[in-house]
C-alpha cells in the first residue's frame, strides 16, 4: 500500500511530468491561456493516460513479451493509444454525452501528446505490475492537471503586467514556467 | 541547384527554424539539452527519422487516402524511430543511455508529423529530403545552441572540456530542469530581438494536429 502511495505522489508532485520530465508541454503551452480550457484538457489527459497505462501494459505482457516483439514497443504503442483514443471518443459521444461536450475536443489532440506514450514506455522502463503502470498514469495525468491549472492562474497574471517588448509572448511565458518548476523543485526529496 | 531547391533547405534552418520560429518539438529541446553532446544526439537522430519518413511519406502521398492519412504517417514515422533506436542500442549505448525515453518519443514529435502533413504529403521527393535536411539541420543548431549555454552555465564545460574552472562556479540549476525553460525563454527573446519579429505565440499553429485551433474552436462553439 505504502509503495503505491509513493508512486502516485511521485507522478504528481516530485517528478511532475510537466515541470520535471518535460513531457506534454505542447499542450501546456498551449492550452494554459484560461482556466476552463486547462480544466477540460487537464481532465481528458487524466483519462486518456489511465487508460493508456492499462491498455498499453497488457498489450506488452500479454502479447509483446510472449512472442518475442519487444522491439516493436514503439510502433505497437503508438497504435494502441491512437486506436485508444478513437475508441474512447466514440463510446464516449454515445454513452456520456455530457462527459463528451466537455473533454471530446480535446481527445484527438491527445494522441500526440508525449505524455501519454511517455507514460507507456516509463512503465514498462521501470518494471512496474498491471496496479502500479494504472496508478502511474493516473498519478501522472493528475500532475500534469494541476500544473496545467496552476501555470493558468499564473498566466491570467502575466497578461496584466508589464513585459519589456522581447520578453512578450512566448519568452515571459517560459521564464514563469521556469519559476514554476522550480517551485515544484522543492518537492524533490519528498520520499 | 535550382533557386527552389536552394529556399527549401534553407528555409528551416533560418526563415522558419522548428525549435526557435515555428516553436515545434519543445519536449525534446527542454528535456535534452543538459549538455551540448546531447542536443547533437537528438538532433541528429530526428534528422534522421525526419528525411527517412519524407522519404516514404512523399512517396506515398498518392496511395495514401485522406481519411486515414494521420495514423498512416504516424506508423510510418514510428518505423523509422524503431530503426534508431535500435542502432543506438547496439552502436551508440551512451548516447541511448543519456537520451532515454526521448528517442522512442520522437513518434510524437510535432516537427516530423508537421513537415509529413504540410510539405512532405504536398511535394515530390528531392524537394521533401531537402526540406527533411533542412529542418533537421535548424532543429539540431538550436538544440546544440540551448545545450552549450545551459552546459558552460550550469557545468562549467563545452562538449566535456572544462571552460570556467577556477573563475566562475557553475550554476547547477541550469542544467536541472527549471533551467531548461529560462535558457530557452532567454534564447527566444534573443531571437525575438535579432529580428525584429515576434515568435508566434501558438506552438501549436504550425502542426499538423492543430491543437490550438482545436482549442480555440471550442471557445467560438461555447460562445454561440
Amino acid at each position: 500500500m505504502k509503495e503505491l502511495l509513493i508512486i502516485i505522489m511521485g507522478a504528481i508532485l516530485v517528478e511532475n511530468f510537466v515541470l520535471t520530465k518535460f513531457l506534454g508541454i505542447c499542450p501546456f503551452l498551449g492550452v494554459s491561456k484560461n482556466l476552463s480550457n486547462a480544466i477540460g484538457m487537464g481532465g481528458a489527459v487524466i483519462f486518456v493516460m489511465t487508460v493508456a497505462s492499462a491498455a498499453t501494459w497488457l498489450v506488452y505482457d500479454k502479447f509483446l513479451l510472449p512472442n518475442g516483439l519487444v522491439y516493436l514497443e514503439t510502433i505497437v504503442f503508438i497504435l494502441v493509444i491512437a486506436v485508444l483514443v478513437q475508441f474512447v471518443e466514440t463510446v464516449m459521444k454515445k454513452l456520456l454525452p455530457p462527459l463528451y461536450k466537455a473533454l471530446g475536443i480535446y481527445l484527438p489532440l491527445i494522441t500526440t501528446n508525449c505524455a501519454v506514450l511517455g507514460v507507456a514506455l516509463l512503465n514498462i522502463d521501470r518494471g512496474y505490475s498491471f496496479i502500479e503502470s494504472l496508478l502511474y498514469g493516473f498519478g501522472g495525468g493528475v500532475g500534469f492537471t494541476i500544473a496545467l491549472i496552476l501555470f493558468a492562474g499564473v498566466r491570467e497574471r502575466l497578461e496584466l503586467s508589464d513585459i519589456p517588448e522581447t520578453f512578450k509572448g512566448l519568452p515571459i511565458t517560459l521564464v514563469a514556467a521556469a519559476l514554476v518548476s522550480l517551485a515544484f523543485f522543492g518537492f524533490q526529496g519528498l520520499f | 541547384m535550382s533557386m527552389k531547391a536552394w529556399k527549401t533547405l534553407t528555409n528551416g534552418i533560418l526563415k522558419e527554424n522548428p525549435t526557435l520560429r515555428l516553436v515545434l518539438g519543445t519536449c525534446p529541446t527542454l528535456a535534452v539539452t543538459t549538455s551540448a553532446s546531447n542536443g547533437i544526439g537528438m538532433g541528429l537522430a530526428a534528422t534522421f527519422v525526419l528525411v527517412g519518413s519524407n522519404i516514404v511519406i512523399s512517396l506515398l502521398r498518392k496511395v495514401i487516402p485522406n481519411k486515414v492519412r494521420i495514423p498512416a504517417f504516424i506508423t510510418i514515422i514510428a518505423g523509422f524511430v524503431t530503426i534508431v533506436q535500435l542502432v543506438l542500442q547496439a552502436y551508440l549505448p551512451e548516447i541511448n543511455e543519456s537520451l532515454g525515453i526521448f528517442i522512442p518519443l520522437i513518434v510524437v514529435n510535432c516537427i516530423i508529423l508537421a513537415r509529413a502533413e504540410m510539405f512532405a504529403s504536398k511535394n515530390p521527393v528531392y524537394l521533401s529530403i531537402l526540406d527533411g535536411i533542412g529542418m533537421g539541420i535548424g532543429f539540431t543548431c538550436a538544440l546544440v545552441t540551448i545545450g552549450a549555454i545551459r552546459e558552460i552555465l550550469g557545468n562549467g564545460t563545452l562538449f566535456g572540456m572544462e571552460l570556467t574552472k577556477g573563475i566562475i562556479d557553475p550554476a547547477i540549476i541550469m542544467i536541472l530542469p527549471p533551467g531548461g525553460f529560462l535558457a530557452f525563454g532567454f534564447v527566444i527573446a534573443m531571437v525575438n530581438r535579432l529580428t525584429n519579429k515576434k515568435v508566434e505565440h501558438n506552438p501549436c499553429a504550425s502542426c499538423g494536429m492543430n491543437c490550438g485551433k482545436l482549442a480555440e474552436g471550442r471557445e467560438e462553439v461555447a460562445s454561440k
